[in-house]
């Protein structure tokens, strides 16, 4: 019998070891994050304790080689990690996405081998926070735009002064990933630059006014001629595409991940509905409330087929960043759409946090604006089958 | 020391389990096989045993193909290498406890020098208990069942064991080799970690055929002493029945129905 979280057992496609990473986070996610989401959200506050535990698990870095603390997870593997800890909260996920596919990526794709070993293994055992500055507060959609610089110091190093906003992590790291403009240099020179957050000059603050994502840390990143030596600048990263490319990392987890928020919402739609009663009888037993449901399973089904098959490319290393771009345009939409129906299924109930869907839905506000909104990833869709230019 | 732990695959404990055409099997279809939760604290004892005092772990199962997904999941736990005595599909009468406690000691004699031998307790798919105290009498060799506390003196070759009763424990020593059965509470089993999952991968699963270790089912079938006729599920609960109206009248109701059907009146 199909079963409603996975309707074309598309577990069936799965390897033997990557159903059992999914088991494994799923399994931790019952027992050390379900009991305690709804709490930790209205507080407003990252469970701190929860990553050493994490660490242990083996959720940082997971796809890296095993010399820089990684796993060597399959995609999909990596995907179904994301996914069950969605299934938990997507702030929980958003830690370990810019943890695992910002922070370490960079580091590893553009890093030196010297930057590798000096931060991965760390960062991997969860000893080491980092986060990613990319956007600023005049400076979201056009990265492009970005104001901050960084600027050659008479001893070879570099002075970086500027503001970033929104970054996932930044009042709790202890590495930040920043992406600035070199001056003296075309203006497209961005450049990355792995910098301690304890440098003299580098402040944060945190953004305290979220309605969306409280689970998580958002922060403000000050840098006020902040002074890093040229081994701190990342030598492979040549302008846009450099942080680009972990945005389309962590855009493949994303589309996994949301995958996770819809399950769980489908899940608490279905118990609340077929016991609920209303009328006589079971609100599931009415025509509009199943064909919202089905609704529900039907589109969760189609983000699940369409995931695995985005592993199976990125397996073999045939994945654009325009096919990343789709589905995690569609999926944070399907996800968030799934949310408010489900909210709206548990009636007054769903408007709390005794419930998750409310929580799912608000936090899903923010993946579906984060690593690019709807728009722009409609527009980098739309450049690349017509071949025009519309950004 | 060296270490067995042998395990076996169950179906999942939320499985909804239904019962096959001729009554005295299950249907397979559709069931999530997982590892039986008493083997990962066999397992886990173990791992702590071969930590303190170096050695190996190495799992022992008897099944067909699927279990191979249960056995890498024991190997993510942290056990060194594994052996699969490979069941082909019978398609006509099955073994007894018996007949298959002798594959599994046949496989254990492929080896030498075996310290210990480690069990769950029972299994929750039969739930029969049979498989520590069959396997440490063909092997002639002590055993305790039910174990909530063990203590290894390597050198003095000797177990100190804290068994679980009905309402107590007991203490028992016995010496090494010997047979052991984990019950609930010996330990809190480690959750296999991802880089684990993806090393369980290369770890050695070696493959035994039947006829290897000098066995072959059909007559190890027909030995069998213990023979399921037929399963039945528990009866289905009968729907509450819900009384309506004015109180007075249901509560006069519920006292006929009290006296009449519930019969406690
Ligand atoms: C909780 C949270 C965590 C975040 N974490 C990080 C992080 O760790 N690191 C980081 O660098 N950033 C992070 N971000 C920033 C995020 O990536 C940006 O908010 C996002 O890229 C949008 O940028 P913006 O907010 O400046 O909006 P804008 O770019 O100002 O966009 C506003 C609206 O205009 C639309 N729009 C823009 N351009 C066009 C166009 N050409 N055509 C049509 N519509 C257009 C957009 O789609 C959007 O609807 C985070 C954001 C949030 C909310």
């Amino acid at each position: 019998m199909p079963k409603p979280g996975d309707y074309y057992d598309v577990e069936a496609l799965y390897l033997p070891e990557e159903r059992q990473v999914r088991d494994v986070v799923r399994r931790f996610v019952a027992d050390r994050v379900l009991p305690n989401a709804g709490r930790w959200w209205q507080e407003g506050t990252f469970p701190m304790e929860l990553v050493p535990e994490m660490a242990r698990l083996g959720c940082f870095g997971p796809t890296l080689p095993e010399q820089y603390g990684g796993a060597e997870l399959s995609p999909v593997a990596y995907g179904l990690m994301m996914q069950e800890l969605e299934y938990g909260d997507s702030g929980l996920r958003s830690f370990a996405s810019v943890q695992s596919s910002l922070a370490m990526y960079a580091i590893y794709r553009w890093g030196s081998e010297e930057q590798r070993r000096q931060w991965l293994p760390r960062m991997a055992a969860g000893e080491v926070i980092g986060c990613f500055g990319l956007t600023e507060p005049d400076a979201g959609s056009d990265p492009g735009g970005m104001q901050t610089r960084a600027v050659r110091t008479a001893e070879g190093g570099w002075r970086i002064t500027g503001a970033k906003r929104w970054i996932t992590n930044g009042s709790v790291a202890q590495v930040a990933v920043v992406w600035a403009k070199t001056s003296g240099e075309p203006a497209d020179a961005i450049r990355g630059f792995v910098v301690p957050t304890d440098a003299p000059g580098f402040s944060t603050a945190m953004i305290k006014t979220k309605a969306s994502m409280r689970m998580s840390v958002t922060s403000e990143l000050f840098l006020d001629q902040v002074e890093v030596p040229e081994a701190a600048r990342l030598p492979g990263a040549r302008g846009l595409s450099g942080p680009l490319s972990c945005l389309t990392q962590a855009r493949y987890g994303i589309a996994w991940g949301t995958i996770g928020a819809a399950r769980a919402c489908l899940d608490e739609a279905l118990a609340y509905t077929g016991t609920r009663m209303a009328f006589g009888r079971p609100i599931a037993a009415t025509q509009l409330v199943q064909e919202r449901l089905v609704g529900m399973v039907s589109r969760l089904g189609a983000m699940q087929l369409t995931a695995h098959r985005l592993g199976q490319l990125h397996q073999v290393g045939a994945l654009s960043h325009q096919q990343v771009s789709l589905a995690k345009r569609d999926h944070a939409r399907a996800a968030l759409d799934i949310a408010r129906e489900a909210r709206e299924l548990l009636g007054g109930n769903g408007i709390t946090t005794d419930y998750g869907p409310m929580r799912h839905a608000a936090n899903l506000e923010t993946v579906d604006t984060y690593e690019g909104t709807y728009e722009v990833h409609t527009l980098a869709v739309g450049r690349d089958i017509t071949g025009h230019n519309a950004f | 020391m060296k270490i067995a732990v042998l395990v076996k695959q169950v179906p999942d404990t939320a499985t909804r389990i239904a019962l096959a055409a001729d009554g005295a099997s299950i249907q397979t279809s559709g069931i999530k096989w997982v590892l039986n939760p008493y083997d990962e604290f066999a397992i886990e004892e173990a791992l702590k045993l071969r930590d303190a005092h170096t050695g190996e772990v190495v799992l022992v199962s008897f099944g067909p193909d699927r279990v191979e997904e249960t056995i890498r999941q024991g190997l993510a736990m942290g056990a060194d290498r594994a052996i699969w005595v490979k069941e082909e599909p019978s398609g006509s009468a099955e073994m007894d406890y018996l007949g298959r406690a002798q594959v599994l000691v046949a496989a254990l004699a492929q080896e030498a020098e075996w310290d210990l031998v480690l069990v769950g307790k029972q299994a929750v798919d039969d739930d029969a208990a049979q498989t520590g105290p069959l396997v440490a009498a063909l092997l002639n060799w002590p055993q305790a069942m039910v174990v909530l506390g063990l203590e290894v003196d390597a050198r003095a070759r000797r177990l100190k064991v804290i068994r679980e009763l009905e309402g107590a424990t007991e203490r028992v020593e016995l010496p090494m080799p010997a047979v052991l059965g984990a019950q609930r509470g010996l330990n809190v089993p480690r959750y296999p970690t991802l880089p684990n999952i993806m090393k369980a991968k290369r770890k050695e699963v070696r493959q035994v055929a039947l006829a290897d270790l000098g066995l072959d089912a059909a007559s190890l079938a027909d030995d069998r002493r213990v023979v399921v006729e037929g399963y039945q599920l528990p009866p289905p609960r009968p729907e509450p029945k819900v009384l309506t109206g004015d109180p007075a009248e249901a509560a006069a109701e519920l006292v006929q129905l009290l006296h009449r059907e519930a019969q406690i009146l």
